[in-house]
């Protein structure tokens, strides 16, 4: 399906560009404060807001996805790696539904 | 600088990020699955983009049959952060680095390559971030087109646990910085409580998933970044233990 490969192209173009512009073209730190502050916040601010709800709404039952993004939270606080932390929220979810459904 | 060990150590340091790509990159197959992609499709989009949030973000607005802007908008916002490791690695390189590593290293900035890239002391050989490439794209795509074919093989009790991996590699990049930063840990929970509520604004609810992230992205962005400014280094250029030390005015 070649609309599909315009999508693939399109959003490859976009993240290529954003991620060689700056390394091509800004040789200066970015001495604007509140649009680096900006840059700062938006992964933490968008991570969260895709985790949350979604991560309840994507599992068989809400109560395994809260189970697990309870213990990723936890674990997280923890230190620990994102490899251990996203097999350890799997292996919960799949535990808790083997039980409960 | 000696190019071939320090693309080895490149390989080595990668190797954790290439199991954790696999991992989390094989939901993304299965997902890419759900939605009708094709195994062929899945990979060259992993190949192109090695990018976990971005790429899942799209995935809605493919199977939405949304406009072409609204995907590279959506894309803009969620991988507005490489736009600043992109900078801080630019201070890394060697000034006189040529223009073709820099449009190479560009391909590697993902959040862990980035993040193992910055914390090469001294000046950053550009065949070091290639070592870690050369391992963890590979892992990216073939987890992906692996999650594609096995994707509706393996018991549906294992497909519906893989698929919170990626959102507990989220978590495990938010959490840690918010624990030794208020202002984060503040972010964390508003951003969370605007999603959730998002939905439930009836001027809102009709609004599609990408659109719901760029707008709140933007939004509890831009306010944090007028009430809290940042005022020193920290964060994504810094090291990750050095940013609780940075100070809010």
């Amino acid at each position: 399906m070649s609309e599909t490969y315009i999508y693939i192209a399109v959003m490859a173009l976009v993240t290529y560009l954003i991620r060689v512009l700056p390394l091509t073209l800004i040789r200066r730190e970015i001495k604007n404060v509140t649009l680096r502050s900006f840059l700062y916040y938006v992964p933490y601010v968008t991570l969260s807001v895709m985790t949350f709800p979604a991560m309840m709404q994507s599992t068989g039952s809400e109560w395994s996805g809260l189970a697990a993004f309870l213990a990723a939270v936890a674990l997280a606080w923890r230190g620990f790696s994102l490899f251990s932390v996203a097999v350890a929220a799997c292996v919960l979810v799949f535990v808790i539904e083997l039980v409960i459904c | 600088m000696d190019h071939k060990k320090n693309f080895l150590s490149g390989m080595h340091d990668g190797i954790p990020i290439a199991l954790g790509y696999f991992a989390v990159s094989f939901t993304l197959g299965i997902a890419c699955r759900n939605i009708g992609l094709s195994a062929v499709e899945s990979t060259v989009m992993s190949l192109t983009n090695l990018t976990s949030a971005g790429e899942f973000a799209a995935l809605n607005i493919i199977v939405a049959g949304a406009g072409y802007w609204e995907m590279a908008l959506s894309q803009l916002v969620i991988n507005l952060r490489y736009m600043l490791m992109s900078a801080s690695l630019s201070q890394k390189l060697a000034p006189d680095t040529p223009l073709y590593h820099r449009l190479m290293v560009g391909y590697g900035v993902t959040d862990e390559i980035f993040g193992i890239s910055i914390n090469v002391p001294g000046r950053l050989d550009p065949f070091y971030t290639y070592g870690a490439v050369a391992i963890a794209s590979p892992a990216w795509a073939l987890g992906t087109c692996l999650g594609v074919v096995l994707g509706n093989v393996l018991p549906a009790r294992i497909v519906v646990a893989l698929s919170v991996a990626l959102y507990g590699m989220f978590l495990a990049i938010i959490i840690p910085p918010a624990k030794k930063d208020k202002i984060l840990a503040l972010l964390v929970l508003v951003s969370m409580a605007a999603s959730w509520a998002f939905p439930l604004v009836p001027f809102f609810a009709g609004i599609s998933g990408g659109m719901k992230i760029i707008i709140l992205t933007v939004a509890i962005s831009a306010i944090a970044a007028v009430l809290f400014p940042v005022h020193e280094e920290k964060g994504e250029a810094a090291k990750p233990e050095d940013s609780a030390e940075a100070c809010h005015e």
